[in-house]
């Protein structure tokens, strides 16, 4: 019999997803997801600092469809990464364990992400005066 | 370290399927995750046909009923058969629970049948458990305590018994810590809910007086702060119990103390 040879049984690829570790593994995702984004803010800035026509290419880089679509990524996942945040501050002072408090909790965070999403995008929209 | 995929080896691959007989009337399709060391081979899915009108109401009935009536080779741990032993814990339709509890009409569909998830396999549904064990172990899971004993046993009051209700009903059947992706991922060092659970169950007893010792072993990066309240535990726990509370109750202990 061989000890060295043993498989490892089958995890990820046959649990069924459930919406506390769906949303946990969004927390990680969405916390990936603003580091990255870091990255086009310190363009922005670094470009802010080498001149007008650096910052007008970085300002249609970002204005374009496609800088936008990134935008909104980003601040849903600032938003989810809030909400959850705080709903782990609840956690951490022994507050909203038992299964009911946790799945209300974690649709809490969804409805929380789209409000606060679709309000900021509303209200810069509207500050431009595209409404 | 994070592998959402299967090793090379350990990737499930075919199967073979054992037909009901004949006149079979009320037919259910269980699909179970094979291994024989003896051969070399990658694990499989083998579909084995059952009549549930010859069945009893559990997976663990089925099981037996295989091993008995269709394939003697298939191999798994048994033995109470009522909930309290912890052996025939096992993924049964996505979720670690035992297979004695769990109605086969629970399940919609084909019942698939796995072994703990994420663990080293030694044949079929028999996961190797040593290191979940001495992680056991680890945690000095006995009543520790320098005040002389009493004449009689050591007292405790209802309030302070109560404490330990939801702790210690757990069996050890560690379906909560093979449910756990931080376990899966991160195994070696971090405890898992199980075992963390068992830590708090000695922590808040009222007669143990190693409270300060016990904190001290959980002041580390991985054994516990490794619990991203995820709450794949509390989920699966076939006795409804709640290890992610528990360890929400030891990151409070710990840092408690330093204020």
């Amino acid at each position: 019999m061989s000890v060295q040879n043993r498989p490892l049984s089958p995890h990820l690829q046959v649990w069924r997803p459930q919406m506390t570790m769906v949303l946990s593994f969004g927390h990680r995702a969405t916390g990936v997801a603003l580091a990255a984004g870091t990255f086009l803010l310190i363009y922005w800035l670094v470009a802010a600092a080498s001149g007008a026509e650096a910052f007008e290419t970085a300002r249609g880089l970002i204005g374009s469809w496609f800088g936008r679509l990134f935008l909104f990524g980003w601040s849903l996942a600032l938003f989810y990464h809030l909400c959850n945040g705080i709903r782990h501050l609840f956690w951490d002072a022994g507050i909203g364990y038992e299964l009911p408090d946790a799945n209300r909790s974690g649709l809490a965070v969804l409805a929380g992400t789209a409000i606060l999403t679709l309000a900021t995008w509303i209200a810069g929209y509207a500050a431009r005066g595209a409404f | 370290m994070v592998e959402f995929t299967l090793p090379r080896n350990s990737r499930v691959t075919g199967g073979k399927t054992h037909a009901a007989p004949a006149g079979a009337t009320k037919v259910r399709n269980f699909k179970v995750y094979r291994w024989n060391p003896d051969k070399g081979e990658n694990p499989s899915l083998d579909t084995y046909e059952v009549d549930l009108d010859t069945c009893g109401p559990m997976v663990l009935d089925a099981l037996i009923k295989i091993k008995d009536e269709i394939d003697p080779t298939l191999t798994f741990r048994r033995s109470c058969r009522e909930g309290v032993c912890g052996s025939c814990a096992m993924n049964i339709d996505g979720a670690n629970t035992l297979a004695c509890t769990k109605f086969i009409d629970e399940v919609s569909g084909d019942i698939k049948v796995y072994p703990l998830p994420h663990m080293a396999v030694v044949k079929d549904l028999v996961p190797d458990l040593t290191q979940a064990y001495a992680q056991y172990t680890s945690i000095e899971p006995w009543l520790k305590a320098t005040t002389p004993a009493p004449e009689t046993e050591r007292l405790q009051s209802q309030e302070e018994r109560e404490k330990l209700d939801g702790l210690w009903e757990c069996i050890l059947c560690f379906s909560c810590s093979t449910s756990c992706p931080s376990y899966w991922w991160n195994g070696d060092r971090f405890l898992g809910p199980a075992i963390l659970l068992q830590t708090y169950r000695w922590i808040v007893d009222s007669r143990d007086e190693a409270t300060g010792e016990r904190l001290d072993a959980l002041e580390d990066p991985f054994r516990m702060f490794k619990c991203h309240t995820i709450m794949n535990c509390t989920q699966t726990c076939p006795k409804s119990l709640n290890p992610a509370k528990a360890i929400g109750e030891l990151k409070k202990l710990l840092v408690l103390r330093t204020v």
